[in-house]
């Protein structure tokens, strides 16, 4: 009985948070914004949704799809979410998700071993590869006090090149190709049983459930260990953190090591589920940025980036389904654009609500 | 000061009626009406968040109040603004500077009011000659031609006040004036606003001292929790009763110590050099000396080297040569983790800053240096229960509001901050507590509180450094009291033979 109210409150406590009102009310606006843009590209806003819902979780299929899309940006959210509750602002999370694939896609091709060892040591190579790819953004902050937001986007394009070029050598690209060769069958997590339901196509694989893992440990390790405790506290103040006893300098470097850590996952398990090799990439594909986006939606906490990453995931391939009626792919990013946006200006959207609120209040007086 | 009072009763230029202020359910002003006649010197008294800077707010315009009038000079006010008092003849003296560094005092003076000659060219001279005729009308002593980051706290301030005289004030607020001057430029500033109100000026002074009142104010409005609680005049009241009508009970300002003789030497410092953070020599070949079952005051004006004096003794600043020793072990230039654990804590000066985690909670706050230490974590896992059943333990302890342990510490009062601070420092039972500025911006209740805090420390038998800059504070609970002036103890008084003369004049640079 006690335990049964204590959960209701803690629900009510939950729907009741001024963020994640903020949260959703921004999500609408978004939406109606998209809404207005289409009807005046002369589209029926309401059959245009439709199919976007539709897209998104309207047969196995989709709902696979939606999940297999929203695997990537779990981590790379998480990644961008834990830097910032420990006051660093992760921009380089999309070259941590390259050299991950990158390590993983080498790993997974060019070691022999049965799938039990295969497996973790392909994503422990994407991981420890972006974890130390990050932590020189890390070091670079402690000791020379270089912003991370300069470091990480200079690391973008050098691991983006950095992957080019390794697909020179003939070791790794596959002749006659743009990729790499594929990586051995013992190295994929992708399930077998489960894509002869939903569909050949869709390349469902167990990142999910590996993601969703990553994000108990994260809100774990970030609430109720040490660790997140020294990092929180050098996050919110850094100098409180120094006068306390708090090593800044080496909590930066590991805030920035785990956050790489966690964007490296997201690469590893991509190539490992889905993509199964890496290409020659021309410019970044978005993993990581969209990553930003998500962690922002989600309001930087881990639970906040699994449903943000699966909304973002849903929206951004559901809502290919509108072409059916004609709508190009690019008012779905008009739509994700707006409720970044409103969440982006959600200082705006607080005070507007609390003039509304006052002039309420003067109302009844 | 001699007992001259220059005001006008048929003169009403201030008039607040039953203003009320709310923010949400919260009752920032609840029915004040203050009135303040043509050279009259009324003094605004009350605690850290009693409302005193919400209602002078209402008055300057910044805030518009939820009901009650406004009258200046007899009008009635209405859409209040900053734009509209200020040409109603309002000035407000901020207790932080609105000056701009590298300009110089005139520059300062007339920003925003420049005046000018043909085709928009500023007139310098006409400038120059306005702030000395002013300057010499009150007789507010500056130099026009000073830039104002090359003069002092106390001049900076007239700067300020003659900045409000120039757009023609006639009411000017000053918000804690005495914060940051010494003794001596707090007896100038007293003269001043004498002489502004036998000009026809009149004074609202926002403070929580009662010396400078008792020594200024014609009458004082004392604010409690947002309510009035009473107009008093000033010359038929005595100090104590009205702290006690500001706190709501009754204070003592006398700290009860007992005697005892100071024992072994806690805290070593000798011939300690650093510099600051512009690379210039902040202490110079500093010696020191602090004795168990004693509190040694530091006294000073601010900028003498008392912050890179605390830095070092904590290892947050590096020193260049010296000695630091903590009974007997040398801690000179290590890690602030390391001189903790030899017996050292610390109040810090900056309690938002460095003190506290703003955005943590109370129990977060309290076990901030400890959490790694059994019972409250176990390899690498946080025990929550641990760390809830001690928190609540000190916060019953040292009465620490609200009692909440979850609650964020930015929601909580300055003095319920520092409660936490000293709650946690104290626990950690230290040879020596450092306490810089302790009761800087807290309400006398609280300052009643700190200081037995300090005082308990002491009488266990425990050492205790107090830098501050407010020389009462210094006097009323310090054994000794050494006199830091350009990175050096110049002398070192008992308190038996120390007073503000003779510490102002050392403050000062003087020869003994």
């Amino acid at each position: 009985m006690s335990r049964g109210k204590r959960f209701k409150g803690k629900m009510l406590d939950l729907i009741l948070n001024k963020d994640l009102k903020l949260t959703l009310i921004s999500i609408a606006l978004g939406l109606i914004t998209g809404g207005m843009i289409l009807l005046v590209a002369g589209f029926n806003p309401f059959s245009a949704y439709q199919l976007m819902f539709l897209g998104m979780l309207g047969s196995s299929r989709n709902i696979a799809w939606t999940v297999v899309q929203s695997t990537p940006l779990i981590l790379t959210g998480l990644s961008v979410a834990f830097a910032f509750r420990t006051g660093l602002f992760n921009i380089g999370v999309e070259g941590q998700f390259i050299i991950g694939a990158l390590a993983a896609a080498m790993a997974g091709y060019l070691l022999n071993l049965p799938a039990i060892l295969h497996i973790p040591i392909t994503i422990i190579a994407g991981m420890l590869a972006a974890g130390l790819w990050a932590a020189i953004a890390g070091f670079l902050k402690a000791k020379f006090g270089v912003h991370e937001v300069i470091a990480t986007i200079m690391l973008n394009w050098i691991a983006l090149y950095l992957n080019n070029y390794f697909l020179e050598f003939d070791f790794f690209r596959r002749p006659s190709s743009e990729s790499s060769h594929r990586i051995q069958e013992s190295a994929s997590i992708a399930i077998g049983w489960l894509r002869d339901i939903v569909g050949p196509a869709v390349r469902v694989n167990w990142g999910i459930g590996i993601a969703i893992l990553t994000v108990i440990v994260i809100s774990f390790i970030l609430k109720r260990t040490t660790l997140g405790f020294q990092l929180r506290a050098v996050g919110y103040n850094r100098d409180a953190a120094e006068y306390g006893g708090i090593n800044v300098n080496r909590n930066i470097v590991l805030s920035m090591a785990i956050a790489g850590i966690l964007g490296g996952m997201g690469g590893a398990l991509h190539v490992m589920g889905v993509s199964r090799q890496v290409s020659v990439l021309a410019t970044m594909e978005g993993f990581g940025f969209n990553g930003i986006a998500v962690a922002l939606i989600g309001n930087n906490t881990p639970i906040g980036v699994l449903f943000s990453a699966f909304l973002f995931g849903g929206i951004s391939y559901g809502g290919r389904n509108m072409q059916n009626i004609g709508v190009p792919t690019e008012i779905i990013s008009i739509v994700i654009g707006a409720i970044v946006f409103y969440i982006g200006s959600y200082r705006l959207l607080d005070i507007v609500l609390k003039k509304s609120k006052r002039s309420k209040g003067r109302n009844i007086e | 000061m001699d007992g001259e009072v220059n005001i006008d009763f048929s003169n009403k230029m201030v008039e607040m009626k039953n203003i009320v202020k709310k923010y949400g359910d919260f009752v920032a002003n609840d029915d004040i009406s203050i009135k303040v006649h043509k050279g009259e010197i009324h003094a605004l008294l009350g605690e850290n968040g009693a409302g005193k800077s919400t209602l002078m707010n209402i008055l300057y315009g910044l805030h518009q109040p939820t009901s009650g009038e406004i009258y200046i000079n007899g009008e009635k006010i209405q859409e209040n603004s900053p734009a509209l008092s200020i040409e109603k003849g309002i000035g407000m003296v901020h207790q932080h500077f609105m000056l701009i560094p590298n300009f110089t005092v005139s520059e300062n003076i007339i920003l925003g009011m420049e005046p000018v000659r043909k085709w928009n060219q500023l007139d310098i001279n006409k400038a120059k000659n306005d702030v000395s005729e002013i300057s010499n009308k009150y007789g507010l002593r500056v130099d026009p031609n000073y830039k104002v980051q090359d003069i002092s706290v106390g001049m900076q301030q007239r700067v300020e006040i003659l900045k409000a005289l120039y757009r023609g004030a006639e009411i000017l607020i000053l918000d804690e004036p005495t914060a940051v001057l010494t003794p001596q430029e707090i007896n100038e500033l007293i003269i001043i606003m004498k002489n502004l109100t036998k000009q026809g000026k009149s004074i609202i002074l926002i403070t929580h001292k009662l010396k400078e009142i008792k020594d200024a104010a014609d009458f004082c409005t004392i604010i409690r929790k947002g309510k009035m609680i009473d107009t008093v005049n000033v010359k038929k009241v005595t100090s104590d009763e009205l702290a006690s009508k500001m706190v709501g009970r009754e204070v003592s300002f006398e700290v009860e110590k007992k005697l005892q003789a100071p024992g072994n030497s806690v805290l070593k410092v000798s011939k300690l050099s650093a510099m600051n953070n512009r690379g210039i020599p902040a202490l110079r070949e500093l010696d020191l000396e602090v004795r168990s079952g004693e509190i040694l005051g530091i006294a000073g004006i601010e900028g003498n080297g008392q912050s890179e004096l605390v830095e070092v003794l904590t290892g947050l600043r590096k020193a260049l040569s010296g000695s630091i020793k903590i009974n007997g072990e040398e801690i000179l230039n290590e890690i602030p983790k390391k001189i903790m654990k030899s017996g050292v804590s610390n109040i810090p000066e900056d309690r938002q800053r460095r003190g506290l985690v703003l955005d943590f909670s109370i129990a977060e706050n309290i076990v901030l240096q400890n959490y790694e230490r059994e019972p409250f974590s176990k390899t690498f896992v946080l025990n929550e229960q641990a760390i809830k059943s001690f928190s609540k333990e000190l916060i019953k302890k040292f009465d620490i509001r609200p009692t909440n342990e979850n609650i964020k510490v930015k929601a909580l009062s300055g003095g319920n901050q520092q409660k936490v601070i000293i709650a946690r420092e104290v626990t950690n039972d230290p040879d020596l507590l450092i306490a810089t500025q302790p009761t800087r911006g807290l309400d006398v209740g609280a300052i009643e509180y700190v200081h037995k805090s300090l005082v308990n420390q002491r009488d266990k038998g425990k050492a205790v450094l107090l830098i501050s800059l407010e020389l009462d504070e210094i006097m009323s609970i310090s054994d000794r009291i050494a006199v830091i002036y350009e990175g050096k103890i110049v002398d070192i008084l008992d308190i038996a033979e120390a007073n503000e003369d003779k510490l102002g004049l050392l403050m000062a640079g003087g020869k003994k």
